[in-house]
């Protein structure tokens, strides 16, 4: 790929088709014995996407590896029979539901940490962070792995850093490297539990600010990858706009 | 290159204690946290360099000037107070080596860190007294001279395996192993620093795998058969974390003996070793060519900057 950066400054890659050979990685994987998960939450309304995500993860998500899906949902009587790929597993825990959704957004970052540390760090190596309301439309395999991975965007038009010097996610101006998607993001379990306990830390503070990021806890992931680089980023590829 | 009867000297059996040694490594230093910092805000689509491949199918960095920002790094890996380890061999008539290397070394190798130097010599008092900057020190190690220069080539892995075990796995975190008959002309930074890193041989980073020379004899440990193969690395630098180079010395020693045992030299003695390893188990970063350049090849365009260069010589007179 010689029309982008495959490289930060930092000499992270950046995943692009074309950049590897998932034979290679995947070789490499094997030998490792690893384990990953995927979080995920379904709460409200949606608990429509579950089926649509489950199985399109099955069928593309690190196919012929063993994943443990991890859905948090406030319905688990909703679902239905899912049809797991035989070497995966899934877990439902059932959480509450808030009544606004920027209150489910943030408290994910506080639900995840506190169930790395009580759960899965025994269960998995690696864990990643999706959004329900994606459906994978093609492979996305072992390419992922490695200890802190952030998905970049790659026109970020509609999102900005916070810039509020009250606000726990701000970035001071001139700084910061790419725009991170909360939709994907993940890595080693330590790593993870330091990401998501760092940005619950700035979420619950800027609560008892009154203050809100401007887009949540996307705001304070990016703040946390922009002081603890990422040593893998996943181009835009491998972000889908939950919008269409 | 290696080829018909050899005379070399009898095969001993593997050392019990290189394989049972467990060795309690210093506490391995993480990056923390990238402090504030103001640079130019990278771009997606503004690749920075488009003329050499920087990132390996299996998604390993390969360190080309411009594809990093050099203070960021420093910014990062200063503040973990680390402790690199230098390799070198200068035995017999290669102790003439050592001043050159050492003083280029002290302009640019790993400034602002501290660095210990490990210099393999049969004779320690031909090591000259070279100024060393603060935070930097010198300790010769014993090796024997072998009659012949491919039987110190070829020993070279296991010296430096012994040695990690007995001394450095104690004293640094990250361990290089270069060659002496080399001078640096340019930075070497952390931008270097990894797991397992490999260079790639200046001779052969524009050409295609079947032109590589690895070993082709099937009867050797090194062998790599045709149509197989990444990148051709060079013997004259490798290195990473420690415990890494601990492992992969080893078991290039062992291949080395079982080699011996079959009464077969592979082509380019350890190099040959180095490229089977690190074929199967391949390398967490690459070096361009302008961290293992050689003085008499003319520099192309895509080599920018020239760091660590092999000296011109006369190789019958200096191998005696």
């Amino acid at each position: 790929r010689w029309d982008v950066l495959v490289l930060t400054p930092w000499l992270a890659p950046i995943v692009w088709e074309g950049t590897f050979s998932r034979d290679i990685l995947n070789a490499q994987y094997v030998q490792k014995n690893l384990v990953t998960g995927v979080v995920t939450f379904a709460v409200e309304k949606y608990w429509f996407f579950i089926h649509g995500f489950m199985r399109s993860a099955n069928k593309y998500f690190l196919a012929g590896h063993q994943v443990n899906f991890y859905l948090f949902t406030d319905s688990p009587e909703k679902i239905s029979h899912l049809q797991m790929a035989p070497e995966n597993n899934l877990f439902v825990i059932p959480v509450q539901n808030h009544s606004r959704w920027q209150d489910i957004s943030t408290s994910r970052m506080d639900v995840i940490s506190t169930y790395i540390h009580s759960q899965f760090q025994y269960e998995v190596d690696y864990l990643y962070s999706i959004d329900i309301d994606v459906q994978l439309l093609a492979h996305i395999g072992v390419e992922i792995i490695d200890a802190l991975v952030g998905t970049i965007t790659a026109h970020p038009e509609n999102k900005a850093y916070e810039t509020r010097p009250e606000s726990r996610a701000a970035v001071p101006e001139g700084e910061g490297d790419f725009y991170y998607t909360a939709s994907f993001y993940g890595g080693s379990v330590s790593e993870v539990y330091k990401l998501t306990r760092a940005c619950s830390k700035g979420i619950m503070e800027d609560r008892e600010r009154g203050i809100e990021a401007r887009w949540h806890d996307e705001s304070h992931l990016n703040k946390y990858l922009l002081y603890h680089k990422p040593t893998r980023l996943l181009s835009p590829e491998y972000y889908w706009d939950t919008e269409l | 290159a290696g080829s018909g009867k050899m005379h070399y000297l009898p095969y001993y059996l593997p050392c019990p204690e290189i394989f049972s040694m467990k060795l309690q490594y210093t506490e391995e230093k993480l990056i923390q946290l990238f402090p504030q910092f103001f640079y130019q805000q990278p771009r997606v689509l503004e690749p920075k360099r488009q003329d050499v491949l920087t990132v390996t199918p299996w998604l390993a960095p390969i360190v080309w000037e411009g594809t990093f920002d050099p203070e960021m790094l420093d910014s990062v890996y200063r503040p973990l107070n680390l402790t690199i380890g230098v390799t070198a061999f200068a035995v017999g008539k290669y102790t003439r080596f050592v001043r050159g290397f050492l003083e280029s070394a002290e302009k640019h190798f790993m400034r602002g860190y501290q660095v210990n130097y490990y210099i393999f010599t049969d004779s320690p008092e031909s090591i000259p007294q070279v100024r060393l900057q603060p935070g930097r020190r010198l300790a010769t190690v014993p090796m024997q001279k072998y009659p012949r220069w491919q039987e110190i080539s070829l020993r070279r892995m296991e010296a430096i395996n012994r040695h990690v075990a007995a001394v450095s796995h104690r004293e640094v975190q990250y361990l290089f192993c270069l060659d002496i008959d080399m001078v640096f002309h340019n930075a070497w930074g952390p931008e270097t620093l990894g797991d397992m890193v490999a260079a790639i041989h200046p001779d052969f980073f524009n050409v295609s795998r079947e032109k590589f020379p690895y070993e082709r004899r099937s009867s050797s440990a090194a062998f790599i058969p045709e149509g197989e193969g990444d990148f051709y690395y060079g013997g004259a630098v490798f290195g990473g974390l420690v415990k890494k180079v601990y492992e992969f010395t080893r078991t290039c020693h062992m291949t080395i003996l079982a080699d011996k045992a079959n009464g077969i030299m592979a082509a380019w003695q350890e190099e040959s070793h180095l490229n089977r390893h690190f074929l199967s188990h391949k390398p967490t970063k690459l070096l361009s060519p302008e961290y293992i350049w050689e003085d008499r090849i003319p520099k192309p365009p895509e080599i920018r900057l020239i760091r660590l260069s092999t000296l011109k010589k006369n190789y019958k007179e200096v191998r005696d």
